[in-house]
């Protein structure tokens, strides 16, 4: 997510090919270095979904369709 | 004479440069400042108006049926919440409008969440109102123009952090009683249009017999 794009494609792979799988890390060190926040959307059962917070590239599921980065949490006024 | 009168005129005019240079350097600078060329993120409705389709489009992929079916036809989403003790700070429990009350210990609590807006905790079997979180997400680079969220990408931020991580978020914000930001007339009529847009979605799946309310 950035502020006045909406949604912005980072980087797309799959995993289980080395090379891919490469990239997918590199960026997602670089998101979270830049101070955002990472989240799995997931869908637990029953109709419901929620998100998983993620600080490492392995608590990433292996099957997560996607990882969405946003901007920290901030005290607000 | 003439040399008198041109030694005259150079003591005036050496006399006169102190007064008049640095005025008119000022001038000569204000002048080029005005004229300078700078670079501004000009505020592009079209470009506002796309964010916002795909913070609709990710939002909408992201919650359930039933919280975009919410989103979409009230403009906020409603997120259980899950910590034992209550929204609160630590080991705070319930929040400040609670602080003392122990009959509400370990009651269900919801947050309301809305675009741009303080995240507003209350008691959903009593309406009472809790605490307003205020909570931004702020862009720190800044490359990008608009300093702020889509609307719909701000909801789905404060969604994810509550339903990823619910303590951090609220420990990240920061808490105020209710009504800070956020009319308390208008969050308790939010919440009685919440139930009655509930109860019409219930009688409209009990009428189809079989069949699942649109998204």
């Amino acid at each position: 997510m950035k502020p006045g794009h909406g949604e912005v494609l980072l980087a797309e792979g799959d995993v289980a090919v080395a090379e891919e799988e490469e990239r997918l890390v590199e960026e997602f060190r670089h998101q979270l270095d830049e101070g955002m926040w990472a989240a799995v959307p997931t869908s637990p059962g029953g109709g419901r979904r929620e998100a998983v917070m993620v600080k490492t590239f392995d608590e990433v599921p292996r099957d997560a369709e996607r990882v969405i980065f946003f901007p920290r949490a901030a005290g607000g006024a | 004479m003439v040399l008198a009168l041109t030694a005259t005129g150079l003591v005036i005019v050496a006399l006169l440069w102190d007064l008049v240079l640095p005025p008119a350097k000022e001038a000569w600078e204000r002048h080029r400042a005005r004229r300078a060329i700078v670079p501004v993120d000009a505020y592009d409705p079209g470009r506002e108006r796309r964010a916002e389709q795909r913070a609709r489009a990710l939002l909408r992929s992201c919650v359930s049926d039933e919280e975009w079916a919410m989103y979409r036809d009230l403009g906020f989403i409603r997120v259980w919440g899950r910590l034992a003790s209550g929204p609160g700070r630590g080991r705070g429990g319930l929040g400040g409008a609670l602080a003392g009350d122990a009959s509400a210990y370990g009651a269900p609590y919801a947050y309301l969440v809305y675009p741009h807006k303080p995240v507003v905790a209350y008691l959903p079997q009593t309406r009472r109102l809790l605490s307003e979180y205020c909570v931004e997400f702020p862009d720190e680079t800044r490359p990008y123009g608009s300093a702020r969220l889509p609307d719909s990408d701000d909801v789905l931020a404060k969604w994810m952090a509550l339903t990823g991580d619910e303590r951090r978020l609220i420990e990240t914000a920061n808490m105020h009683l209710p009504g800070r930001q956020i009319d308390p007339r208008q969050v308790r009529r939010d919440l009685w249009r919440l139930s009655q847009w509930e109860r019409e979605r219930l009688r409209r799946a009990q009428r189809a017999p079989g069949s699942v309310p649109a998204p």
